[in-house]
């Protein structure tokens, strides 16, 4: 394993700063630390798809709702399910699991949702798979909204209970950063960007694309389905109106911006989105202007496409920052 | 039990909720046959139309001079949008000018929530289309015929345009294919401004129709129609005429009668349903009714 130290030594890096922020942040900082870990995840999962292979995805979204209903419906407290659910169809009366399995088994549904769908949706190509996926989140929604024994509708699910932590969350992201990385360092990985570089090239190298695109949507869409779980027992409280579009659109500029092309972009984009929301939403309070927020993210959206297309990272932090050292140090000896 | 009147109403309803979506998806179609964009912030336009609207008579002007206006005012917008969005992506990856139209999007409903509140505004209708026409236990609105007569007498216009004028048929043979145009003389530049303004007032337009239907407009009221535009446009064979108002009308007639002939617990289905139709129709031709394989090189 030519990797364990550095895989090894980063994890105990995250377990340290994530153990200070434990202990020292407060209340507020802790969410948005927790929510930021989430569109993370989000990112980098999307990334595999969207930026890694050619599947141009909206519908992301969709099996992160697919996962948060699941897993909370699997851990909702079995005394409280008859008055709660009423019309709840028997198999899910005593369904019950731990909070860790429940979280898998939502990233699991999501996944099998997106390897059956994947079979016509991934044969489309470009905006007509966008239009396609965008369709999927829209179904979805929709569903959720009328699906009223099992989704409650518009009133959503509350009082689920609050087991999702920084933990959790992180060690989770942690997972997703290290599955991406493995693939797309890997010979599958060189294939997929291989797809997204020229798909007949790459099918007259014998690449089955095909098969790429439909493994890369499976597994982004296991991750949206855990980064939904993460999320229903953070909130305690989801309903439809949390998966809509807004999120949808929120997450793709996360990705874009930060870069999509590669890991740390995708995540350096949760992190960005979170910050600079966090400095605007006082702005936009104090001036009453609201919708000041997506205004900027939105025009930020637009201007990267035009100026820096592949979004602020263009390759992977860890070469930016060795590149930088190196020219401290030339720059020092000349 | 199902009245004949009542398959009537749905009727009417379908027809005109046909010419809103078919106004908007031709727009799409447009532009996407020049310039390989799904623009998806042709939604947003309607609702800057009917925005615009609200804001000439708001300055004192009658229903009469403030529909244009704010027509032209919508190709005015739609025009600088391209020029400052779309243009400097030109000849860049298909993908790009879509993730910009999403963000264009974005923009302009943000825009008008800042200077407009995002409370929804009643929109007046002029008075000489508020009537209701009665016939026994069947009504149906002025603003309904009105609709429906102004997109059938639009599409005559359109033909004519891309048929019998210099301008229109520069604007097929552009669409056609961009460079053997430029090499006949084509400006193209110029061609695509007119086609952004040629959509962007249409869909002002349909805007002022959408307002005049429902009464009232908010920031988000684009958002739908220019979904459901986008999926008439598709499943039609976007950059084909004949396509969009076919798909238009495939979207427009599902949606009501899924609504008016289910049980009303699964009314709530409604854009799902258009949805299923798109995906389903997008399996069996993935170039829509009416489009032309493109080939991929």
């Amino acid at each position: 394993m030519r990797y364990a130290k550095r895989v090894l030594l980063t994890a105990l890096i995250g377990a340290a700063l994530l153990l200070l922020i434990d202990s020292f942040a407060s209340g507020y900082h802790m969410y948005l630390i927790e929510l930021m870990g989430i569109y993370a995840i989000l990112t980098v999962s999307l990334g595999l798809t969207n930026g890694f292979t050619d599947v141009f995805s909206l519908g992301h979204v969709g099996f992160m709702a697919v996962g948060a209903y699941t897993a909370s419906l699997l851990t909702f407290p079995l005394e409280k399910r008859p008055s709660y659910f009423p019309e709840l169809p028997e198999i899910l009366k005593g369904a019950y699991l731990p909070y860790p399995a429940a979280l898998i088994v939502g990233g699991l549904l999501a996944a099998a949702i997106a390897f059956v769908i994947g079979f016509p949706v991934l044969r489309l190509r470009g905006h007509y798979l966008a239009v396609a996926t965008l369709g999927f989140m829209a179904v979805v929604y929709s569903l959720l909204l009328n699906m009223e024994p099992i989704t409650r509708g518009a009133l959503g699910i509350s009082g689920i209970p609050e087991y999702t932590n920084i933990w959790w969350i992180y060690l989770w992201l942690g997972l997703t950063i290290y599955v991406t990385w493995r693939i797309v360092d890997s010979y599958h990985g060189r294939a997929m960007i291989a797809i997204r570089e020229d798909s007949i090239a790459a099918q007259s190298l014998g690449i089955d694309t095909f098969r790429y695109r439909l493994v890369a949507f499976v597994i982004g869409a296991f991750f949206a389905g855990v980064a939904g779980g993460l999320y229903a027992h953070l909130i305690t409280l989801i309903d439809p109106r949390a998966f809509s579009f807004v999120l949808t659109f929120n997450i793709i500029i996360m990705l874009i911006v930060g870069g999509m092309y590669t890991i740390s972009g995708a995540w350096l984009g949760a992190v960005l989105f979170t910050v600079l929301m966090q400095v605007l939403k006082p702005v936009e309070e104090s001036t009453g202007l609201y919708g000041l927020v997506e205004l900027i993210f939105s025009a930020l959206l637009v201007a990267i496409m035009i100026y820096k297309p592949r979004g602020i990272l263009e390759e992977e932090l860890p070469t930016v920052v060795r590149r930088w050292l190196k020219a401290g140090e030339e720059s020092k000896r000349s | 039990m199902v009245s004949a009147t009542y398959i009537l109403d749905l009727f009417i309803g379908s027809f005109v909720l046909w010419s809103m979506y078919a106004l908007l998806a031709i727009g799409m179609s447009i532009i996407y046959g020049i310039l390989r964009l799904i623009n998806f912030a042709h939604g947003a336009m309607l609702m800057v139309g009917a925005y615009f609207y609200i804001m000439f008579l708001s300055m004192g002007l009658d229903p009469i001079t403030s529909l244009p206006l704010s027509m032209a005012l919508g190709a005015v917008l739609g025009v600088t949008i391209d020029f400052f969005a779309y243009r400097p992506l030109r000849g860049g990856p298909e993908l790009s000018m879509l993730i910009t139209s999403l963000g264009v999007y974005i923009f302009l409903e943000n825009l008008v929530r800042i200077i407009a509140t995002p409370q929804p505004r009643v929109f007046p209708l002029p008075e000489f289309l508020k009537g209701v026409y009665r016939y026994g236990d069947f009504s149906v609105r002025v603003i309904e015929i009105f609709t429906i007569v102004l997109t059938l007498v639009l599409f005559a216009a359109l033909v004519l345009f891309f048929t019998k004028t210099k301008v229109g048929i520069a604007m097929r043979a552009t669409a056609d294919d961009l460079e053997a145009s430029v090499l006949m003389g084509i400006d193209a530049n110029r061609i695509i401004m007119i086609a952004f303004a040629l959509a962007s007032m249409v869909a002002a337009l349909t805007g002022f129709l959408w307002g005049g239907m429902y009464g009232q407009v908010d920031p988000t009221t684009g958002f739908m129609p220019g979904v459901k535009a986008f999926i008439a446009a598709v499943v039609g064979g976007i950059g084909s005429l004949t396509g969009s108002v076919l798909g238009g009308y495939i979207l427009g007639y599902a949606e009501i009668y899924s609504v008016g002939l289910l049980p009303p617990e699964y009314s709530g289905l409604r854009d799902g349903i258009s949805f299923l139709i798109l995906i389903i129709i997008l399996l069996i031709r993935p170039y829509g009714l009416f489009g032309r394989e493109v080939e991929r090189v």
